[in-house]
C-alpha cells in the first residue's frame, strides 16, 4: 500500500505571492498610484484649457499692438507682466520665473531630505525638511500675491462693448480677455495651490515627527520618501501648467 | 524595509553618520534650471508659432522625464512599475492630444447636443 505523496513545489516565481515583484513597499506604490490617478486630473485641466483656446480666435497682429480684448484669446506675456514692489514697470513672466525657480529649489531640498533620510541622519533630514517648507511657502506667498494683482487687475481695465469698465477678474468678467481664461487661471493654478498648500502640511507633520524622532525610532524614514514623491509630483504639474499657461 | 534597519544598526554601533551623496541632486538642479531658462529665452526671443510650441513642449517633457527619473527616482525602480506608471500615461498622453486637435469639433458637437 504505498501511495505516492507529491509534494508540491514552492511557489518562487515573481508573482507567486511572498515577495515584493515591484521592489517597492505598499505605501510607496499606493502613493504612486494616487499620483498617477492625480495626473488624470491636472490632464483633465490641461484638455479643457485646450479646447476652450481653440474655441476663441487666437490674436494675430503684432505683440506691441496687443490690447486686452474679448474677441481673443490674451498672450500670457501680456496679461503677467507685473511684479510686486515695482508697480508700473513691465516685467513679462519675471515673477512667475521666480515661483518657478523657488518650487525647483523646493524639489531639490526635498530630494536631499530623502538622502539624509536614507543615511538615517536625522540633523540633516531636519534641515532640508526645513528649507522645503519655506520655499512651499514662499511659492505660496507669491501665488496668492499673484491671484490678488490678477483679480483686482490693472489701472486701464478693459471698457466692454455696452460701455461698462471693467477692472481685474473674477468668474464671471475678465478685462485680459473672455471670461474662460479667468476661470482656468483660478481653477489650474487654484487647483495646484491647494496640492501645494496640502503638501506643506504634510511636510510640517513630517519635520515635527522627524523633530521627536519618530522614524529614528521606526528604523528608516521612508514616510519622508513617500511625501517626497508628492511634493516632486506638485513641482511636476507645475513645469506643466507653465508651459501650457504661461508659455504657449 | 530591513535595508534600511541594517543601516539603522550599523549607525548606532559606529555612531557615524555616511557622507552624503548629492552630486547626482545638484546636477540634475542645474539641468532644470538650464531648460527653464532656455525656455525663457525662447519666449522672447521667437516669434509665437506653432514650431516655438513644439520646443516649448518637448522641453517640458525634458524636465519631466528629470524629475520623474531623478527626483521621484523611478529610473532606478524595477521595469515593471515603470511601465504600470508609463502606460497610463502615455494613454492620456494620446487622449489630450487627440481632444485638443479635435476640439473644435468635440466642443461644438456637446454643445449641439445640449441645446
Amino acid at each position: 500500500m504505498s501511495t505516492s505523496t507529491t509534494l508540491e513545489k514552492p511557489n518562487t516565481g515573481t508573482w507567486d505571492g511572498g515577495n515584493e515583484p515591484f521592489k517597492a513597499s505598499y505605501g510607496k506604490l499606493m502613493m504612486w498610484f494616487f499620483l498617477l490617478s492625480d495626473a488624470f486630473t491636472f490632464g483633465s485641466f490641461l484638455i479643457v484649457y485646450g479646447l476652450s483656446r481653440h474655441k476663441n480666435l487666437p490674436y494675430t497682429g503684432t505683440p506691441e499692438a496687443f490690447t486686452f480684448s474679448q474677441e481673443w484669446w490674451p498672450i500670457p506675456e501680456k496679461v503677467f507682466n507685473a511684479f510686486p514692489g515695482f508697480h508700473g514697470l513691465d516685467l513679462p513672466l519675471a515673477f512667475v520665473a521666480l515661483m518657478t525657480m523657488i518650487l525647483i529649489l523646493s524639489s531639490v531640498t526635498m530630494v536631499l531630505a530623502v538622502e539624509a533620510g536614507h543615511r538615517m541622519d536625522k540633523n540633516d533630514v531636519q534641515k532640508w525638511l526645513l528649507w522645503t517648507i519655506l520655499f512651499g511657502s514662499t511659492f505660496l506667498g507669491c501665488q496668492a500675491l499673484e491671484w490678488s494683482h490678477f483679480i483686482s487687475g490693472t489701472e486701464e481695465g478693459m471698457i466692454l462693448s455696452n460701455g461698462t469698465h471693467i477692472f481685474g477678474a473674477n468668474l464671471t468678467i475678465n478685462q485680459y480677455g473672455p471670461p474662460l481664461f479667468a476661470d482656468l487661471f483660478f481653477f489650474i493654478t487654484g487647483f495646484h495651490g491647494t496640492h501645494v498648500f496640502s503638501g506643506v502640511i504634510l511636510l510640517i507633520i513630517m519635520f515635527i515627527n522627524t523633530v521627536n524622532g519618530t522614524y529614528q525610532k521606526r528604523g528608516h524614514y521612508e514616510m519622508v520618501e513617500k511625501v517626497g514623491l508628492y511634493w516632486h509630483f506638485v513641482d511636476l504639474v507645475w513645469v506643466f501648467v507653465f508651459t501650457f499657461f504661461y508659455l504657449i | 524595509m530591513a535595508m534600511h534597519t541594517d543601516h539603522a544598526h550599523d549607525f548606532e554601533h559606529t555612531g557615524e553618520v555616511p557622507k552624503p551623496q548629492t552630486k547626482a541632486i545638484w546636477r540634475t538642479f542645474i539641468i532644470l534650471v538650464a531648460i527653464t531658462a532656455l525656455e525663457f529665452v525662447i519666449a522672447f526671443t521667437m516669434e509665437a508659432s506653432t514650431v516655438r510650441n513644439s520646443i516649448f513642449i518637448i522641453l517640458t517633457i525634458l524636465k519631466a522625464f528629470y524629475i520623474v527619473g531623478e527626483f521621484m527616482h523611478l529610473k532606478h525602480e524595477t521595469k515593471s512599475l515603470i511601465w504600470t506608471i508609463l502606460l497610463p500615461m502615455a494613454l492620456i498622453t494620446w487622449l489630450m492630444v487627440a481632444l485638443i486637435s479635435e476640439g473644435s469639433y468635440y466642443f461644438e458637437s456637446v454643445t449641439n447636443y445640449f441645446k
